[in-house]
């Protein structure tokens, strides 16, 4: 497929999170699926059951990310921080018999109590179609950085 | 001198505590939080005479091994040299001051600072060869022109500096909560080893607000009432809290609180969500632990969590994981926090994975808890923006009980254990 059609769903993706529609971005993913957040700075093959991370969710998990976020006893996200999710260098990196590999840049900038945070860094996605629907089988989100000394979490989806 | 804290001495102390033990009230002035002449006086009285976490055994395993880390707001080199030994080497050239080493760990026969390329051993000798005639014949006969070496002790394998050349031992220092490092040493056969990499990251908040939070049972349930949900789902039942908890002082302001808790434990406390392939495989840890310890002390290590705070400024919490975490002011109002996890030396794959994942549930900046603890230290130093006309945190909860009937794990005793040592150094001339 044309790269524009992995642009598109991304961009669709982002539009969900900067929106909070998060059970439509729940949906994008496989029951067999993992969204991770090594530590900042590590490297693309940073493996969650030798390092720390700070999110390494499987599908169970994640959906109950997604059911903490949406719930005003989640105190980091409520009231619910505004934020604004960019894309960008959008790459297909290869496929295999799990999915094709699509790389891209991002800039996530997340605003609460009067302080905006930004985060930029490279997602890794696995994308695979499943009953002629684009779906994530894998999302990691490697930040640029060496630290969170600037943004202290990650509380919302990257 | 022991280390030991002797009776209260009023006079001595800071007029920033209210403890009033007939009235059952204790109180904490607001502002202890918010001046920079406080976090001055911290920084002489407490950062600079306590014995501070430097790291684990573990993090240098080899003879050459270094890391790089601030603490207490001084960056250092904890490093083996040649012959294995241990070193804590402050990382500031004795020449112009530059930091002799950058990187963050790896291993070096010794050091070249970049700005002038003054070299040193790795057991911190200068090492520079010059031209004669340049400096006088004697130079760094009085060793001025070598790293200038910290004081280092360790406990088990648990390193500490302390900058304060006439402090005493660090055993004595430790007091009881040695027993909690002992406890934690015992998980495996062959000791505990850091996991892959620390977590860094700021809290907009007075370091003394995560010491409190870090053994503060009192606010569980409702700071972290989704974490509860998703555990209730995670492990097919309900997630109650513990029945029974004990609170114990165990000196110098360090204190500890244990009980029972409704996750697994990576050691050996199996949940059904894990399934039955690691039910046998968790038996068997249990097993070993058992024979090795015996059967008591296999239950505090196998069924029973702690979260400890060893004055001033390391929390181990021993509970779904095992972190160790220290923090440091940046400002009265921002504090810079290094968390890490420690596993047992030589489990399997699978079974770090789920050491990983129960850490990652709970701890850390993208956890289910961690950063709504967060979202409340920091509110709550904004609402200190207020102090003179609502001066004071209350932490008497559990005060009034009856004298010798044991103090609950919410009963907040542990924060009074930490605020009298801090009072007590603060207050000291």
């Amino acid at each position: 497929m044309a790269r524009s059609v992995y642009e598109e769903f991304l961009y669709e993706e982002a539009a969900m999170l900067d929106e909070w529609r998060l059970d439509e971005w729940l949906a994008l993913f496989t029951e067999e699926s993992v969204y991770e957040v090594p530590r900042a700075g590590a490297k693309d093959s940073a493996d969650s059951s030798e390092d720390l991370f700070y999110i390494a969710d499987n599908y169970f998990r994640l959906g109950h990310r997604v059911k903490r976020m949406l719930d005003k006893a989640a105190h980091a996200e409520w009231p619910r921080s505004v934020q604004s999710h960019m894309i960008s260098n959008v790459r297909i990196t290869g496929s295999d018999e799990k999915g094709v590999h699509v790389t891209c840049r991002f800039i996530t900038h997340r605003a609460k109590n009067d302080v905006t945070d930004t985060y930029a860094g490279h997602h890794n996605y696995i994308l695979k179609m499943v009953n002629g629907e684009l779906r994530i089988i894998s999302k990691r989100s490697f930040i640029a950085s060496d630290s969170l000394r600037e943004q202290g979490k990650v509380t919302i989806i990257l | 001198m022991p280390d030991t804290l002797a009776s209260q001495d009023k006079t001595q102390g800071t007029s920033l505590i209210v403890d009033d033990r007939e009235g059952g009230l204790f109180r904490v002035n607001r502002q202890a939080f918010l001046d920079d002449e406080i976090l001055e006086q911290e920084r002489d009285k407490i950062f600079n005479r306590c014995w501070l976490f430097l790291g684990h055994a573990s993090e240098l395993p080899n003879p050459n091994d270094f890391v790089t880390r601030n603490v207490g707001g001084k960056e250092l080199i904890f490093n083996r040299d040649r012959k294995g030994e241990y070193h804590a080497f402050l990382n500031t050239c004795p020449h112009r001051g530059a930091m002799v080493e950058r990187q963050e760990f790896g291993n070096a026969l010794g050091f070249k600072c970049f700005y002038h390329g003054w070299a040193f051993n790795n057991n911190g000798n200068y090492a520079t060869r010059h031209q004669p005639g340049v400096y006088p014949e004697d130079f760094n006969g009085d060793g001025c022109a070598n790293l200038v070496p910290v004081k280092l002790q360790q406990y088990r394998d648990f390193f500490f500096v302390n900058y304060d050349n006439g402090a005493n031992s660090l055993e004595s220092y430790l007091a009881d909560s040695r027993m909690i490092l002992d406890l934690i040493d015992e998980h495996g056969p062959n000791g505990m080893e850091v996991v892959g990499g620390a977590q860094k990251y700021s809290i907009r908040s007075n370091w003394k607000l995560l010491m409190e939070n870090s053994y503060d049972g009192y606010h569980a349930l409702d700071t972290h009432e989704t974490y509860f949900k998703y555990l209730t789902d995670a492990i097919g039942g309900p997630a109650e809290m513990p029945k029974v908890t004990n609170v114990m002082n165990l000196g110098n302001g360090h204190a500890s609180i244990e009980g029972d808790a409704p996750w697994g434990r990576p050691v050996a406390k199996w949940i059904p969500a894990w399934g039955e392939k690691a039910k046998t495989e968790i038996e068997e840890i249990k097993r070993e632990v058992v024979s090795r310890v015996g059967e008591e002390r296999a239950g505090r290590i196998c069924q029973l969590g702690r979260n400890t705070g060893i004055f001033p400024n390391l929390v181990i919490n021993d509970i779904m994981a095992i972190t160790i975490r220290t923090f440091y002011p940046v400002e009265p109002g921002l504090m810079d926090v290094t968390a890490w996890a420690l596993g047992v030396k030589g489990e399997s794959r699978d079974f770090r994975k789920r050491r990983l994942d129960n850490f990652l549930e709970f701890l850390g900046p993208g956890g289910f808890a961690t950063p709504d603890d967060v979202e409340a230290l920091e509110s709550a130093y904004r609402g200190y923006a207020a102090y003179k006309l609502a001066p004071w945190n209350d932490i008497s909860r559990g005060m009034s009980r009856a004298d010798g009937e044991p103090f609950k794990a919410d009963d907040e005793e542990q924060m009074r254990c930490f605020w009298r040592e801090w009072d007590r150094r603060m207050g000291a001339e």
